[in-house]
Order: structure tokens, then sequence, then C-alpha cells
């Protein structure tokens, strides 16, 4: 059933109020358990062989010296996981094939990565598995390697898939190459516009994989028994779609898997796929014993999660008023090891922000050799609207028009068709910017090599399939079962609000938890910013169902129809005198006497949510460039963003400024550095430098509420918007600070000083 | 491999464990004692995750061996709170928001209130380097400097 509850104004009493959200306490007394906190009786340990080269055939793997080791219980390679056939699943934002999942948890013919699994072992002690894990012997053919983009499309570059040929492409190349797939987007007639331009600007821009960087690594635990049923504890963004993949890749009926999902300690998109869990089931097995399995931080950066690094061309005409004519990018990115990027949502996000007649993206998905690549928050499009939000500020400047007016001229808004296909309904984008051009930053003085820059921000936001059960309990306070993970949003606390809300109960008599894949059915991982949308209007719609239902046990106790009561505040009441004179019935007094009317009261939903309302973000950023080191400092930074409606505001900030700090960390210093060999040279926090408490300042925050009419709070996702201006924004003040245009990210010290250093423009020696 | 007999002190209760000689602290409290609030994010002490205090002194457990706190005393997450009543910090972190998913909240609070140990009075940009080096992905930071800064306010009125 599809589902769309429409948004009604009204009073609020729980929603826009800051409660302690729900899994507070636990977090703070070291209470809640993660992932690796999870341990069984009995319980074995395993680790991972990983491949040490970027790319080489699997000649043979030797596991007898392991297995011979005292305390190793099992060994897993290749030869204990099925062959998969292409088949397509959806996994988060991004698109899976199962015959790659299987070759990404485990090395086949080839390791495309370091740090591509080869093999797994379990033994009684972590160190045994260690040291097990280093008496296996693979014989290995390496073979040339590639992990830029472009390079990767030339002639004569390495290839990864030896059967890969080009999709999207009319006709078919005859020959394989990495270029796995094109995606094409157009709109209107791009020539015509540039030829109607009186401004034309293309540039180039690169960026670097970066990593989501969540500070829990991966970690499972399973216990396989000996009917064939498995556990699998595991901190995951999505719970039934571990279990889905768990079930395909080792050819197991669903009903015999269950997921139970730990508290989650960061995603960001990295943990909405298997890495270690069918390995641990495996080896679980095999073992007849639970197996756990954590990874390092190396593990992490290695074969997990990155993001895309990518070569985008930009190319903007628009005429002397800063009326956009026309349009065109074509998006180069790399998929990791096998297809599958984040190209197809950065091709829609490109210049979606604005109205435009004529437009033409063309976005490649680039097999390299890197880790297949994870969504990473807003998934590419902080990568493809650098390049957009970078030529805007060009123009604004070419002109003299402010850069914010000059967005407002082409603004996106009601009715505005996109170039992928729908219609815009009511958006905030442009209330983001005028709230940015009346914010008091703009007014903030800057002093020399100071400068302000601005960048804007959107992302679609999804629904998908839902559920939830909400039970009144026997005294009237009420438990909700939710099936969408809370991926530390806070989505729980939004949970319990709306669920309050509705019912007319204080929200400390309210208490949410996330079920097993066994409580509940299908969710969806949490992605897309779909949690407290889909999540909010399924606790809706099983709240209304028990509201329902006490109606109708109140009608029951008063003998009068059920048309004749009516819901107010926690209590059933007669809906006018001509029903009857009845005193009120609180949810706890019908709860109390439920099995006399009836049984237990209950509320269920399992919807596809449907109706997710885009987001829009205005970010204003002001900087100083140190022209003897090239680092660049934050001085203020300010988030405008549209949620449609904050139902707990503080994690709204939470999320404005979370985002926004990763953008900066992106923007400014994080990046994967590979060696001549393909090695990654930085995979650990001391080299992969996320941003720290002292590097950043307080992140300014401004909620405009443009309801979402889909949504019975006006709920808009928003968890994604707000990584995606920091890259450009920071650019354009460095500009501002410098007078030098940055192209490339990260925007580093050694960087950026080249950058002074080749512009002759002042830097000291 | 001999086990080494280690007799220390963990959040006030006295606590003997048997451990290998290059076994960290971090792995003696969470496979050892199953004291699971310290948490890993790197094993390298780049992250901060695994802060405890050893005789009073801010550390990351995953950098101090079992064997090194034989007769010290060690504070972990686990005995932040007094009883019934949560620590200051841990009421701030909770009342501004200071925290989303948590697996560097014990981290924080640990090495915050070292700081307002030292410094009753931090200045934002104090409080910013004291935490420099432990690391959240989630908040941006901008809660827990205010948190912090308002649970030293209240502990310097009590």
């Amino acid at each position: 059933m599809a589902t769309m509850l429409k948004y009604e104004d009204k009073d609020l009493k729980v929603v826009g109020t800051r409660p302690i959200r729900p899994d507070g306490v636990d977090k703070v007394t070291g209470r809640a358990r993660y992932g690796a906190d999870i341990n069984l009786p009995g319980q074995l340990y395993g680790r991972v062989v990983r491949s040490p080269h970027a790319h080489a055939r699997v000649l043979a793997i030797r596991t007898d010296k392991a297995e011979a080791l005292k305390g190793v219980k099992a060994v897993v390679t290749r030869d204990d996981f099925p062959e998969m056939p292409v088949e397509f699943a959806a996994a988060g934002e991004l698109i899976v094939n199962f015959r790659d999942v299987t070759r990404n948890m485990m090395a086949r013919e080839k390791v495309l990565y370091d740090g591509h699994p080869v093999a797994a072992v379990a033994a009684t002690s972590d160190a045994v598995a260690r040291r097990a894990a280093r008496l296996i012997e693979v014989d290995y053919e390496v073979l040339p390697h590639v992990i830029d983009p472009v390079q990767a499309m030339a002639e004569d570059a390495p290839l990864l898939h030896e059967e890969q040929i080009t999709e999207g492409v009319d006709p078919a190349p005859e020959k394989p190459s990495n270029l796995a797939k094109v995606f094409n987007f157009a709109k209107g007639d791009v020539e015509k516009g540039f030829a109607e331009a009186d401004l034309v600007i293309e540039r180039e821009f690169n960026t670097k994989p970066v990593h989501q960087g969540y500070i829990e690594p991966q970690a499972s635990l399973a216990s396989y028994t000996e009917d064939g049923q498995v556990e699998v504890y595991t901190a995951t963004q999505g719970h039934f779609v571990i279990r889905a993949q768990c079930a395909k890749l080792l050819q197991m009926d669903i009903s015999k898997i269950r997921v139970i999902p730990t508290e989650l300690g960061g995603g960001f998109g990295g943990k909405n796929n298997v890495y270690l869990e069918p390995l641990a089931i495996v080896l679980s097995r095999k073992s007849n014993r639970p197996v756990k399995m954590t990874m390092s931080r190396e593990d992490v950066f290695r074969s997990t999660g990155p993001t895309s690094g990518a070569h985008t061309r930009i190319k903007i005409g628009c005429r002397k008023d800063g009326r956009i004519t026309a349009a065109e990018a074509q998006l180069d990115f790399q998929a990791g090891a096998f297809a599958g990027s984040s190209v197809p949502m950065a091709s829609m996000c490109t210049f979606t922000r604005y109205d435009l007649e004529n437009v033409k993206v063309t976005g490649n998905d680039i097999t390299v050799n890197r880790p297949k690549v994870a969504a990473y928050r807003a998934p590419g499009a902080p990568i493809s609207i650098f390049g957009v939000e970078s030529i805007l500020d060009e123009m604004a400047i070419e002109l003299g028009i402010d850069p914010i007016e000059l967005r407002m001229r082409n603004a996106a808004k009601e009715g505005t068709q996109t170039y992928y296909g729908p219609t815009f309904g009511p958006i905030g984008y442009e209330d983001t910017l005028k709230k940015a051009l009346e914010h008091p930053h703009l007014k903030e003085p800057l002093g020399p090599d100071q400068g302000r820059g601005i960048a804007t921000g959107f992302w679609f936001n999804i629904g998908k399939e839902t559920t939830t059960t909400l039970n009144v309990n026997e005294d009237g306070t009420v438990t909700v079962i939710l099936g969408t993970i809370d991926v530390a949003g806070g989505s729980r606390a939004a949970m319990a609000m709306m669920v309050a809300e509705e019912l007319g109960i204080d929200v400390d008599r309210v208490r949410p938890q996330i079920g097993d894949t066994q409580a509940l059915g299908f969710n969806f991982v949490t992605a897309g910013s779909r949690g407290t949308f889909a999540s909010g209007m399924a606790v809706t719609v099983a709240a209304r169902k028990a509201i329902d239902t006490m109606r109708e046990r109140a009608a029951r106790t008063w003998d009068v129809p059920v048309d004749g009561v009516v819901w107010e505040d926690g209590h059933a009441r007669p809906a006018s005198s001509n029903v009857g004179e009845f005193e009120p019935l609180s949810i706890a007094e019908i709860a109390r006497k439920s099995g006399m009317t009836g049984g237990p009261i209950a509320g269920h939903a399992e919807i596809t949510a449907e109706g997710a309302g885009p987001g829009f973000g205005t970010h204003i950023v002001d900087v100083e460039v140190d022209r003897k080191t090239g680092l660049v400092k934050i001085l203020r930074y300010t988030v405008i963003q549209d949620t449609g409606k904050a139902i707990h505001p503080a994690y709204v900030e939470g999320q404005f400024q979370g985002g926004a700090v990763q953008g900066i960390g992106w923007a400014l210093n994080e990046e994967y550095i590979y060696d001549e060999n393909g090695t990654l040279q930085n995979p650990g926090f001391l080299d992969y430098r996320v941003p720290v408490a002292s590097d950043v300042p307080f992140i300014g925050t401004e909620i405009v509420e443009v309801p979402n009419p889909n949504h019975p709070y006006g709920v808009r996702g928003i968890g994604e918007v707000p990584i995606i201006p920091p890259i450009a924004a920071i650019s354009n003040a460095i500009h501002d600070a410098i007078g030098i245009r940055l192209r490339e990210q990260p925007m580093s010290p050694p960087k950026v000083l080249k950058a002074i250093r080749e512009a002759g423009n002042g830097a000291a020696e | 491999m001999a086990r080494y007999h280690i007799t220390t002190t963990i959040n006030g209760d006295e606590v003997d464990f048997l451990c290998e000689s290059d076994q960290t602290l971090l792995s003696v409290l969470r496979d050892e004692l199953v004291m699971t609030g310290t948490k890993e994010g790197c094993g390298t002490g780049d992250c901060g995750a695994c802060s405890v205090t050893v005789d009073g002194r801010l550390m990351c457990s995953c950098l101090v061996l079992g064997v090194e706190v034989e007769g010290k005393r060690v504070e972990t997450i686990e005995g932040m709170a007094e009883g019934e009543e949560l620590h200051p910090l841990q009421r701030k972190f909770l009342e501004h928001a200071a925290l989303q998913c948590g697996i560097c909240t014990p981290g924080l609070l640990i090495a915050s209130r070292a700081l307002l140990e030292r410094n009753p009075d931090p200045t934002e940009t104090e409080i910013r380097y004291w935490l420099a080096g432990n690391l959240c992905r989630c908040t941006g930071y901008h809660k827990i400097v205010e948190a912090v800064a308002d649970a030293a306010r209240e502990m310097r009125e009590v």
C-alpha cells in the first residue's frame, strides 16, 4: 500500500520541543551496546586475510598451515561461497549486483584493490586468529592497476573486468573497458542555450575519494545452529537488507536468518551493505560456534566505504542579467572495484537547484582498483555541485551580481520541472536564499586574507518500505517497535514525539525501540534521509489505528456508535452532548480494561512511504588563508536549510552542524592517498585527517520550514543536504580571500600553498 | 604464553585480572572484564574513543598495556555517574543534544571531566584544543563544546 498522509496545520504540544533522546542515558553511561560490544558464550574470533595488491590474479590459496594451528576452528575462502549470477538489488542509495557483492566480500578470480578479502579464519582467541591469518599463503599474479578515473578510461588502461561492456551507449562497444555505464540526462537544447548566452564558462574539477569516517569499525557476530538457523548481531543501517543479502549470497531462506541490529556507531551510508556478515555466518556454520568479527581501523579504510574520487567538466552559459541559458556537465566517477557509483544521483543533482530550460548531463561510472564505493551522505552530490557553484561564483563576480542574488534569479521553485523528470511541489530553496540575504553573517567584517563564500545544495530524499508496531501497554504507556534504524540522528526521539503528539500523551510515556528482523516486516535501509520522514509516517498510521481501536472500546463501554467518540488530549470523549454525558476515558483507563473490551490494543503500519519532500540548503562560510602555510581556517559558518518541519529542532541543528563539518573535512583535508603500487598510504586517523574540535568554529544554523504536504507533520529528509555545499562554499571563500580559485579537493595546506606560489601571489619562502 | 596477574583499582573497586604481556588496557577492559563502555575506534591513539584516566591522567587505553596499571587507579565511563545521579557532564550532554551515535561519547565525557578537573573555567578555545584528541563524526562538535561549557558553569556554582 502506498501511503501519503496530508500535512495538517494544527496546534502542536510535543513536535517542535526538545526532549532528552530516549537512547541518551545509555550512551552517556557506556551501557549502549554497539557492534563490538556483543558477545556470546563460546564465541570464536574471526579475522580476514586481505590482498596486499591493488590488482592481481589469485592463482592459489593454501590454508593447511593455518588450519593446523592450535585453536583454529574454521577457515573460509572463495570455495566456501556459491557463484552468483548478475542480479541487481537496491541497497541504500546505490544499486548492488550480487555477482559483484559476493566477489567484494571474498575475492574470486582476482583481487581488485589493496585490502580485498581473500580468506577468513575463526579461532579461539583474536591473537590466534591473527596468527592464523598470517599463515594463509596466497599466490598472486600481480597485474597493472589503475586508480584515476580519467586514466582508467584510456584505451590501454589496465582492465578490471574482462567481460565488462559499457552499458548506456548505443551502439554498444565491441571491446570491454573500465567504463561500466554511461548515464545521460537531458532537457531542451544546450547548443541553442549556449548560443543565447552572453557569458559562457567551462571548467574542470577534481576530487579525491573520501571515507565516511564513522568512529565505530564494522563488527558482526553470527551464531549458526545445527538446524540451519542463524542469528546475526551487526552494526548496520539496514538489518533487513543485510538479511536479504546474506540469504541471497548464502542461498538460505530469509526466515532462517535473524539479524539483530546493535546500536550504530555512525554509518553515513557506509553501513548499508554486507562486509563481515556472510563471512561470520559461514565461519560459524563450519565451526559450530558463534563467531565474532571486528574490523581494525586499517581494515575499515582499506576495504569499506569510500565515496568516489571524480573528475568533472562543467559548462554554464548565462545572459548579462545572470539568467542561465544552458548548463552541461560530464561527471567521471570512480565506482571502485565494481560498477555502481553514485554518479546517477550526482548527475541528477548537478543543476537541480536551478530552473533551467537547457541541460545536458553525462555521468560515467568507471571501475578502478580501489574499494567498491559505498554511499556517503548525499552520495555524489557534493562532488557534482562543486564545479557548478564554483562557476556561478565566477559568473557573479564577472557580471557584478551578488552571488545569492544570482542564485535567486535562477532558483527552482514550486512548479519547476527537473531535467530528470519530476516537477517540484512546494520547496524551500528560495526561502533559504532569502534568509541568507538577510542573515547577520553577511554583515560580519572581513580582514586581510579573509573571504566569504556561499554555495547551495539539493537532495531528493526517499521514503520506501517501512513497518512499525505500536503497543498500548496495560497501564496506558506505549511502546513503539521500529524497523527503520536510528542511524544516530535521533529518529527514536522524533518517533516518540510524533506518537505522543498523535495520542495526546507525554513523550516520556512513549518508549521507542528498534525491532530485529523477526519482529517486523521489511524495512528499507536508513538512507536517503528517509528515517524521520518514512518512519514518522508509519508511526502516525499506527497511532491513528490504535486511536480508532480505543475509540471503539470507549464506544462499546458507553454503548454509543463509534462515530460518537472523538480522541482528544489522550482521552476518548463524546463527540457532542447529543451522544450522551460520559466522563472522558483516558488512554490508561481504556488500556486497563482492554482485556474485557476486546483484547490488547495495538496499531500497526506496513507501508511504502511516498512523497518525500526534496531538501535545499544554503551555506555561508568565512575563511582566513595563511599565506605562509597554506592553512585555511574556518572563521564563521552558517547553515540555512528547509526541513519541512523540525520535529526535534536540536537534532535538526545537529544534522546541519555534523553534515557541514563532514563537508569541511572533505573540502580541506580528507583524501585517499595511494602509492605507485596502488597501496593505500593513509589508512588511519592520524594520516586521514577528519576535522577535530579545534579545526572548526560554532556552526550557526537557521531552520526554514516549508512543510512537505505529503507528510502528516510536514517532514522532509534533512540529513544529507548539509554535506553538499561546503566544498564549493569554501573554495569560493578562498577565492574571495586571496583571489585564487581552487578547483581541486582537498584544499589542504600543501595544495593551497602550491597554488599561492604558482600564482606568485606574495607567498613567503 | 604466560599471563600476568595484575591487581588494580577500577572506578573505586579493587579488580584483578590476567593478561598477556602485549595486551592493551583497552582489551583488558573490554575483553577480560567485559566493561564495554570504553570504545575502540582506531586502536592507534588517534580517535580518543577509548579514553580513560589512570591515576587521574587522561590516556588512550589502547596505548596503555594491561600490565602497566598494576597498583594504579583506573577510571572509566562506567564509574562516571554517582549512584543514580548522572555526572553534570553526562546530564549536560543529554540536555544539549551533544551526542548522536554516541560511540565517541564515553571518551569525550572522560576527556571533558579531566579538563574540568584541571581547568574549571575553560574558554571555548581551551575546550576545543583539549578535546582535539577525541574524534566525533556526527555532531560537528558544536553542541559538545556548549555542553562542556555549560557543565563547567554549573559545576563552578556548586
